[in-house]
């Protein structure tokens, strides 16, 4: 889960590291009075989550109040990556003398976090990494023993740093790497991390991404900074379709019937789990299908949660039917999925024959499954059939 | 032969009185399972399926004598305090089911299994099974349905997906070839025991002639598999299976396992698929053509 | 609304008994079962089908008290 780089400052701030004068403003008129109350020459940078915000012209300067206003205006309606400013952040402009890149991301391989660290900052790091390797340093470190500054200074000495820099640097870094592990996050990044021409060292934009999983534990904070529990910060905000899905799928504690993801064609979708989803969604399209969503069911969802989700889908405007497939199950209930699913599509006043294109279910419970498909009339197909050639079945029946 | 667990080999189960652990513990009886003892504080005295329950680990090993393994089901909060309590304990084989713990306590509870030189299977998975040997974890389910999917035979399977270990086992099973040992490895972005890792296990196991693997977006799993086969100049020829290809054109959203964001042209399908194919590795579109691409690539190998 | 595909049913003097009752009501993972006020026996009829098949309430009641139906296999 993104933040902005207003709120990644807010949380850097609270960590004591060394930020320019700044305020977030939502109309012209306070981005006039930011610029009155900062004095001198300025920055007006568009609040978005995609990255290539410089290039798309959505970071703007100024010298007056008035011309503050006026790049507002400008940077508002910039869309980047097809997204649009959330608020505009206005921040001192500060004589730069030098950035520094400093970055802390997880290594799934070494299953540790790892400290990036550069001397050429401000640019695309991924090219310092081709074009100068000896610039960027990486080092790992341990999340069990106690987190120490020796790290960092290891971190900016190896790419050559030493002298006054070396010793204003470490703080900041080690900072880094505090917040980092203390929230759970996934990417903490500050580039550039700005020395001034007077020596001082200050972070000129930087951001966070915090797990999702984490968020529970990181509550408090994320109030604080103003993030919603509905704000999921994915590529795009969450329709109504999905979030009514996310609420149907915590009225009981049994099971997922849920993480709906709305797409707009006329085959709706009852698939699971994990992995199965995956490969099914892959395998309607490959046969021309057009889903109308995707969804995970698992671990057992109740009867209630099964037949809600089916409500759902099928009460989606151009759903014209449903295909109910999994991978053969163990622990989910093919009974309890095809209870659920017959008397979703008997309470949307639809007749389970004609609504179901195919129920691929195979596995745990399946005899009792099939037995109710068989009443009321419901194709099926046991394993013997696979979820490819199932889904096939299903877009052909459209 | 198998990989990590045999007929002999002794476990416990950690939150043995929770909803699902009672599950898994019948299960894994009635497949034969060696279940020593559980662990819920405070039931010490109880007993589930006649498998004794005590407060800590710490008792079971005093009545019973280190158990070979740990199956970890508790909920996500206690899940880093249950492993470290087993691998304090000298258990060298962890198998992790919780899901949603974050990375960052992932991480702690691998580098202590590094320290105490214990392997840690998941989180986010279903363990493993060797079939008519043993299983330890939810693979397959009741016993009845794990002997329907899960044969002997000559394949290793791993998988990120608990669900399509047994879809993939059952579309092996019905074409005549059976499986050494099965492992699903979690779905989670960071996991106690990689692709890369499990290969030697696999390559110094007799029984082992081929690989079968379902993978899918995100992370860089299916990089350092490629890598390590390639440098390793491996005896068993891999047949992966992608799923996921859709996401490809969805960066940045979630479908599926936590581990499956695209964050990156990395982390991508197309991205892994050709570094597989480079790497020797075939990959199957559907799930049912991984029975002949296996035997065609083992008739080549032999 | 009685349930589409199970239907329990109690014989009267099993649902009269408050002991069966409570113990009854125990067993059951899924709610199927609750005690009126004055400690009878009532069937909620609104979660009859998340009934799991687990047949805890056959066993825990007097034999031949306590059936469950399967709707969809008449
Ligand atoms: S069979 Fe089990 S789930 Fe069904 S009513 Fe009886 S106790 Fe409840």
């Amino acid at each position: 889960m993104r933040f902005y780089e207003y709120e990644s400052k807010a949380l850097f701030r609270r960590h004591g590291m060394p930020l320019g004068e700044g305020q977030v403003v939502n109309s012209s008129a306070e981005a006039r009075a930011a610029a009155e109350a900062i004095g001198g020459p300025i920055v007006i940078k568009s609040q978005v989550l995609s990255g290539g915000r410089m290039k798309a012209g959505a970071v703007q300067f100024a010298d007056t109040p008035d011309e503050a206003a006026a790049k507002y205006d400008f940077v508002l309606p910039i869309e980047v990556g097809g997204e649009t400013a959330r608020s505009v952040l206005i921040e001192a402009k500060s004589p730069v003398a030098h950035e520094y890149f400093v970055s802390v991301t997880w290594d799934g391989r070494r299953k540790l976090p790892v400290l990036l660290f550069s001397d050429m900052g401000g640019i695309d790091i991924e090219e310092v990494a081709e074009t100068h390797p000896e610039h960027l340093s990486r080092t790992h470190f341990s999340t069990i023993l106690p987190l120490s500054e020796r790290i960092a200074k290891e971190a900016i000495s190896s790419v050559g740093v030493s002298g006054g820099d070396l010793n204003r640097l470490v703080p900041i870094v080690y900072k880094l790497m505090q917040v980092f592990l203390q929230y759970d996050l996934t990417l903490a990044e500050i580039n550039p991390v700005a020395k001034l021409e007077d020596g001082s060292f200050i972070v000129l934009d930087g951001h966070v991404d915090m797990e999702a999983e984490a968020r529970g534990d990181h509550k408090k904070l994320l109030a604080e900074l103003g993030i919603g529990d509905d704000e999921t910060r994915l590529a795009r905000p969450p329709t109504e379709f999905e979030l009514e899905g996310a609420r149907l799928n915590a009225v009981d504690h049994r099971g997922v019937a849920g993480n709906v993801v709305e797409f707009d064609g006329n085959l709706g979708l009852i698939i699971g789990a994990g992995g199965g989803s995956l490969t099914l969604f892959d395998a309607v399209r490959k046969h021309g299908g057009k889903p109308a969503n995707y969804c995970e069911i698992g671990g057992n969802p109740s009867v209630g949660k099964a037949c809600n989700l089916t409500k759902l889908i099928l009460g989606k405007p151009g759903v014209e039917k449903i295909a109910v497939m999994m991978n053969v199950v163990s622990n989910t209930r093919v009974d309890i999925v095809a209870r659920g699913v017959i008397k979703g599509c008997l309470e949307a006043g639809k007749d389970p024959s004609e609504v179901i294109t195919i129920f691929r279910i195979p596995g745990a419970w399946e005899d009792e499954g099939f037995k109710i498909l068989e009443k009321y009339g419901v194709e099926y197909c046991d394993r013997s059939v696979s979820m490819y050639e199932a889904a096939g079945r299903a877009v052909a029946k459209l | 032969m198998s990989i990590f667990i045999t007929k002999d080999t002794t476990f416990i189960i950690q939150g043995i009185t929770g909803r699902e652990a009672v599950n898994l513990t019948r299960e894994n009886l009635d497949y034969g399972a060696k279940i020593i003892g559980g662990v819920t504080p405070g039931r010490r005295g109880r007993d589930v399926y006649g498998v004794p329950v005590y407060d800590s680990v710490k008792q079971i090993a005093e009545a019973h004598g280190t158990p070979d393994g740990s199956i970890v089901s508790v909920p996500p909060r206690f899940t880093r305090d249950a492993v470290f309590e087993a691998l304090e304990n000298g258990i060298k084989l962890i198998v992790i089911v919780t899901e949603n713990i974050p990375r960052g306590q992932v991480a702690q509870m691998v580098e202590l299994a590094n320290l105490r030189g214990a392997r840690i299977i998941g989180p986010n998975c279903l363990g493993i099974i060797s079939p008519d040997e043993a299983k330890m974890g939810g693979m397959g389910g009741p016993a009845a349905n794990t002997r329907q999917a899960y044969t002997k035979g000559p394949i290793g399977v791993m998988s990120r997906s608990g669900g399509m270990t047994t879809e993939i086992a059952s579309t092996l099973t019905a074409a005549g070839l059976g499986q050494s040992t099965c492992v699903s490895i979690g779905g989670d972005a960071i996991v106690g025991t990689t692709y890369a890792e499990l290969m030697p296990y696999f390559e110094a196991d007799s029984e082992t002639q081929a690989i079968a693997i379902y993978s899918e977006p995100g992370g860089r799993m299916e990089a350092e598999l490629a890598e390590w086969v390639k440098t390793n100049n491996s005896r068993l020829p891999i047949v992966a299976f992608m799923a996921g290809r859709f996401m490809d054109e969805m960066q940045g959203m979630r479908f599926g396992h936590a581990g499956t964001i695209v964050e990156g042209k990395e982390d991508t399908t197309s991205e892994k698929i050709e570094r597989m194919e480079a790497a020797g590795i075939s990959v199957a579109e559907r799930i049912e053509e991984i029975p002949d691409l296996l035997r065609k690539r083992m008739a080549e190998a032999s | 609304m009685p349930g589409l595909f199970i239907d329990v049913k109690v014989a009267d003097e099993a649902a009269k008994d408050t002991e069966i009752a409570k113990k009854l009501v125990e067993v059951c993972a899924v709610d199927i079962f609750a005690q009126n006020d004055d400690g009878s026996l009532r069937v909620v009829e609104e979660n009859l089908d998340e009934c799991v098949l687990c047949d805890l309430c056959v066993d825990a009641a007097p034999k031949g008290t306590v059936e469950v139906v399967k709707l969809y296999e008449s």
